[in-house]
């Protein structure tokens, strides 16, 4: 079984590019339409928790699924096999990159890729906002978020902890009012 | 003592990491800029290769970070075993509750209520991340917003479509845009 998983995640974790949400399809195809491991509904229920659980998408599923099919050697094996191949490469890249850094090509690219990089981070907040079915209301919610950390230099830690005790608080409110 | 702090600032990044790899980002940076780790262009350099290169985000930038911070693979080790440990926690507890929490996790006012919320907040943390990476370091010229505006709309491209074309996924697909910028980089400045 570890063996087993650790070769499905690594197959998965070597061909997806693009984080670990890209990797969710293909883990799907394996792990439900050709290895059984999991029914539909499981793995529908699986990708619910992943994804709301703290932590990288891809190793929460990797944990998960592995513990229900292999228990601790599940375990295991899905998560090497879903780290090993970007550690591997990134290591190689760390140790390699202080060295072609200062290469002017290298640096000419860079420069071009830079604010490529912030406008990949900025541009998919609007399909997410549409996804989150954000409203002029809600909308203070990450607008507040963003201008205390930019501005105010607040930890994210706080930002998301406060998230947190504010819904919870505002919930046991309401639901006392309902009774 | 340095290990220790990368261990600590790994934890933290993967217990409060919610909303996956973009929304870990300012997590990331915030950690890395206050114990000068990387400096602001080490760590959008890293962002760019983590967007071609396989893998979660999360992971690259830990593997990275590691090694860099200390100079040795030892480094790598911890800081991608220290993200990880979280979610091997809240995990394997979702696990042994499973049953429990997939009857209340749909229904139950305080988990939706949370989760519908969080989602909010993390469109905040990603905002951030970008808005803290406006700076001249990496907008060097006129160039460069130019370079900003293109990716951007491309990007949101098949959103403003409403239909799915093989033409739009490609052109839109974040390895297409960052090579296509670093060739204009090239271009532009070598």
């Amino acid at each position: 079984m570890f063996l087993q998983l650790f070769w499905t995640y690594l197959k998965i974790g070597t061909f997806t590019l693009g984080g670990g949400y890209a990797m969710l399809p293909l883990i799907q195809r394996e792990v439900v339409d050709s290895k059984h491991w999991l029914d539909e509904e499981e793995f529908l229920n699986m990708i619910a928790l992943a994804q709301a659980a703290p932590g990288l998408i891809a190793v929460n599923s990797a944990i998960f699924i592995g513990w229900r099919i292999g228990g601790w050697k599940g375990i295991c094996g899905a998560i090497l096999g879903a780290v090993l191949p970007s550690f591997l490469i990134i290591l190689a890249i760390a140790m390699l990159f202080s060295e072609w850094k200062e290469l002017p090509a290298v640096e000419a690219v860079f420069k071009g890729i830079r604010p490529a990089v912030v406008a990949l981070i900025a541009a998919p907040l609007v399909k997410m906002a549409r996804a989150a079915k954000i409203s002029w209301l809600t909308l203070l919610i990450p607008v507040t978020a963003a201008l205390a950390i930019w501005l105010l230099h607040v930890n994210p830690v706080w930002v998301i902890l406060a998230t947190i005790l504010i819904t919870l608080g505002v919930v046991a409110i309401a639901e006392r009012r309902k009774q | 003592m340095i290990y220790l702090q990368l261990f600590l600032s790994f934890f933290k990044i993967g217990l409060f990491g919610f909303g996956g790899g973009l929304a870990i980002l300012s997590l990331i940076q915030m950690e890395v800029e206050q114990h000068g780790w990387m400096t602001q262009q080490e760590f959008v350099d890293i962002v760019a290769v983590s967007q071609v290169t396989p893998g979660p985000i999360g992971i690259n930038c830990a593997t990275y970070v590691g090694y860099t911070a200390t100079g040795s693979v030892l480094g790598s080790i911890l800081t991608t075993t220290a993200i990880i440990l979280p979610s091997l926690i809240i995990m394997l507890t979702i696990c042994k509750l499973y049953f429990w929490l997939s009857k209340r996790f749909h229904s139950n006012p305080y988990f939706v209520q949370t989760l519908r919320m969080l989602r909010f907040t993390v469109l905040g943390l990603i905002a951030a991340a970008a808005l803290m990476l406006i700076k001249p370091t990496n907008f060097i010229d006129p160039v460069s917003w130019i370079i900003f505006a293109v990716v951007a709309f491309f990007t949101i491209l098949p959103q403003l479509l409403k239909k799915d074309s093989r033409l739009t996924t490609i052109l839109s697909h974040p390895i297409v845009l960052i090579l296509a910028a670093g060739l204009a980089g090239y271009c532009i400045y070598a």
